[in-house]
């Protein structure tokens, strides 16, 4: 049950080009940006969206010539798409009547699935009457009834309140644990992906960007979108054994490379001062705040300078630096939270 | 005076030159079947209505329209789905083609068909040497004529419908192994369904009340194919309190069918 995809699809203004696999029992988060071709990857390898170029393998076998009703794979969408006009039952044993099983056969796998997702007693309820959370239960459980060689799910949480999220989230991860087939999974949430996915698959402007584990992808991004997802400054300098140098900045690294290399650390690993400190002159530069927002218990001011950077400091050292719009300040970074790793 | 109540407040007057022409619209619109009933032989109404000459033309008015209706469905909707669904060459010519029979004269469209299916016409010819089938100046030929005039209706509202329909749907069984005909037959038409009964509605009510492409293409024959707006019309010139009642009858099936659909489905939807 494993998928071998090579995805082109060509718009007049845009033209989506990747390539990823999923294993069996994995589930595969892609990654991006509004706008970065993610819907349209998934609706490729549905169906619903004509190839240009590439090829669908599953098992070994290919299938992106198939209508979208021969391919075996089963759909979440992103607002459900549950049908209005029948019940949750109906709706969960819709597929299973398409394969050819008799009404009664049909139902009796509904209620079994709906039972699983939770809904026993919700069977006879029109979509129209479930809560988001229940229609997002019920979508899942359709899509698992037809028993998919692969699950796609589209922004499975994102029409879900804050509460339900949560609630849903650790449900999806524990359904998606019991799948044994492949999982891809589209979302712009770095937190759904991190949580539901083995793999990530980072797509921007129609091409994958970055793809790894979600421990990887937060350690060392590689586009600026990927670090403002997991909350780190990236650069990309000039690395010369443990120092990488930036512009006109030199970062002091504990790894040792040479060439090409990115420099990540945390908003948290900066510090501000309104003089020179005294010691250590890697790592330090002059920068001009740029804005100031409340960020969690934190305050996160954006500077700019011979880099533009994010630091976060406590509300007590933010009142004690008066930091105002268009202030100089010295910024340093603590050389054991700064990690360099090749470009 | 209810202040609160009136949403803009005492100064929304109404503008005159709105207020009049609309005035004199609704009583252009209500005034003559008001006219109807005011001039109805009340007294003699019921023996009237019962002269088995009514009987008979509101019958086969009912039920040519009701097949004429289940014809239109039959091939209607299919069409429809065929303008709304697929990207077949040259749709929009068919469009154009279809609303013909909408802007054309009925009596025009009653000539064209006893051309096509009279006895010695393109297609009538050949249906009457291979079955011994003649349609004009027979009941089914009012099935034909009422069809003819009204399907365009149908196909008109189910396309619109169709088009309103949210497709996602349809690719979300798609995807669950439904092959095109399955989605069509449940999930399309159950989504559409408020739209075909209005399209439909309209459709019987537009077959009910054909006169020209029927008198020219299936005559004038009581019981055969003499509808009732062919008896009001042939009454109205010796019998003037006939063709009223006639006339009464026909109003009044009509508000009702309408009535009781619009009730039943086609409001709450």
């Amino acid at each position: 049950m494993s998928l071998h995809a090579h995805l082109v699809v060509e718009r007049p203004a845009f033209r989506l080009d990747v390539e990823f696999h999923a294993a069996a029992g994995e589930v595969v988060a892609v990654l991006g940006p509004n706008g970065a071709g993610k819907t349209t990857a998934l609706r490729a390898l549905a169906g619903l969206v004509p190839l240009s170029g590439g090829h669908i393998e599953l098992d070994g076998a290919q299938v992106h010539h198939l209508p979208p009703e021969r391919r075996g794979i089963g759909v979440v969408f992103q607002d459900y798409l549950l049908f209005p006009h029948l019940s949750a039952l109906d709706n969960v044993a819709f597929g299973p009547r398409c394969r050819g099983l008799g009404k009664a056969e049909a139902r009796r796998v509904a209620a079994e699935l709906l039972d699983r997702v939770g809904l026993a007693d919700h069977a006879h309820v029109r979509p129209g009457r479930l809560s988001g959370g229940q229609a997002q239960r019920v979508a899942l459980a359709r899509a698992l009834a037809v028993r998919p060689r692969l699950l796609l799910l589209d922004e499975p949480l994102a029409a879900l309140d804050a509460h339900t999220r949560l609630e849903i989230r650790a449900e999806l991860r524990r359904h998606l644990a019991g799948f044994d087939g492949a999982a891809v999974l589209v979302t712009h949430d770095p937190l759904d992906a991190m949580v539901l996915a083995h793999r990530l698959v980072v797509v921007e402007n129609g091409s994958v960007v970055q793809t790894g584990t979600p421990g990887e992808v937060a350690r060392h991004p590689r586009t600026d979108y990927v670090a403002r997802l997991v909350g780190l400054n990236l650069y990309r300098g000039e690395a010369d054994g443990n120092r990488v140098t930036v512009g006109d900045v030199v970062f002091s690294s504990a790894e040792r490379l040479t060439g090409p290399a990115f420099v990540a650390f945390p908003p948290s690993a900066v510090a501000l001062y309104r003089s020179r400190p005294d010691g250590s002159p890697r790592n330090l530069w002059r920068a001009v705040i740029d804005g100031i927002e409340r960020h969690g218990d934190n305050v996160r001011v954006h500077l700019r300078g011979p880099i533009t950077l994010a630091a976060d400091v406590t509300p007590s050292a933010a009142a004690d630096l008066d930091l105002t719009p268009g202030r100089e300040v010295w910024a340093a970074v603590k050389a054991t939270e700064t990690h360099a790793y090749p470009a | 005076m209810t202040g609160p109540a009136r949403g803009r407040g005492p100064r929304a007057r109404l503008p005159w030159p709105l207020l009049v022409p609309a005035v004199a619209g609704l009583a252009f619109l209500v005034l003559p079947p008001a006219g109807l009933l005011v001039r109805a032989p009340w007294r003699t109404l019921p023996q009237r209505l019962a002269e088995p000459r009514v009987l008979e033309a509101l019958r086969l008015s009912l039920v040519t329209a009701t097949i004429a209706t289940a014809v239109c469905l039959l091939l209607g909707v299919p069409l429809a789905w065929l303008l709304a669904r697929t990207t077949l060459p040259g749709r929009r010519l068919l469009r154009a083609l279809i609303t013909v029979p909408l802007v054309l004269p009925p009596v025009v469209g009653g000539v064209a068909l006893l051309l096509v299916l009279g006895r010695r016409g393109l297609v009538g010819q050949w249906l009457y040497d291979a079955f011994g089938v003649s349609l004009p100046f027979t009941t089914a030929g009012v099935v034909c004529a009422e069809a003819f005039v009204a399907m365009p209706f149908l196909v008109i509202a189910v396309e619109g419908a169709l088009r309103a329909a949210d497709q996602r749907y349809e690719e979300a069984a798609a995807t669950l192994g439904a092959s095109r005909w399955t989605v069509f037959r449940r999930v399309t038409l159950p989504m559409v369904a408020p739209g075909v009964l209005a399209g439909a509605v309209l459709c019987w009510a537009r077959a009910l009340g054909e006169f020209g492409a029927t008198i020219t293409f299936a005559g004038n024959f009581p019981g055969r194919t003499q509808t009732m707006p062919l008896a009001v019309y042939l009454a109205l010139e010796t019998d003037p309190d006939a063709a009223i009642v006639l006339s009464l009858a026909l109003l009044a099936v009509s508000v009702i069918v309408l009535a009781a659909l619009r009730d039943r489905w086609v409001g709450t939807a």
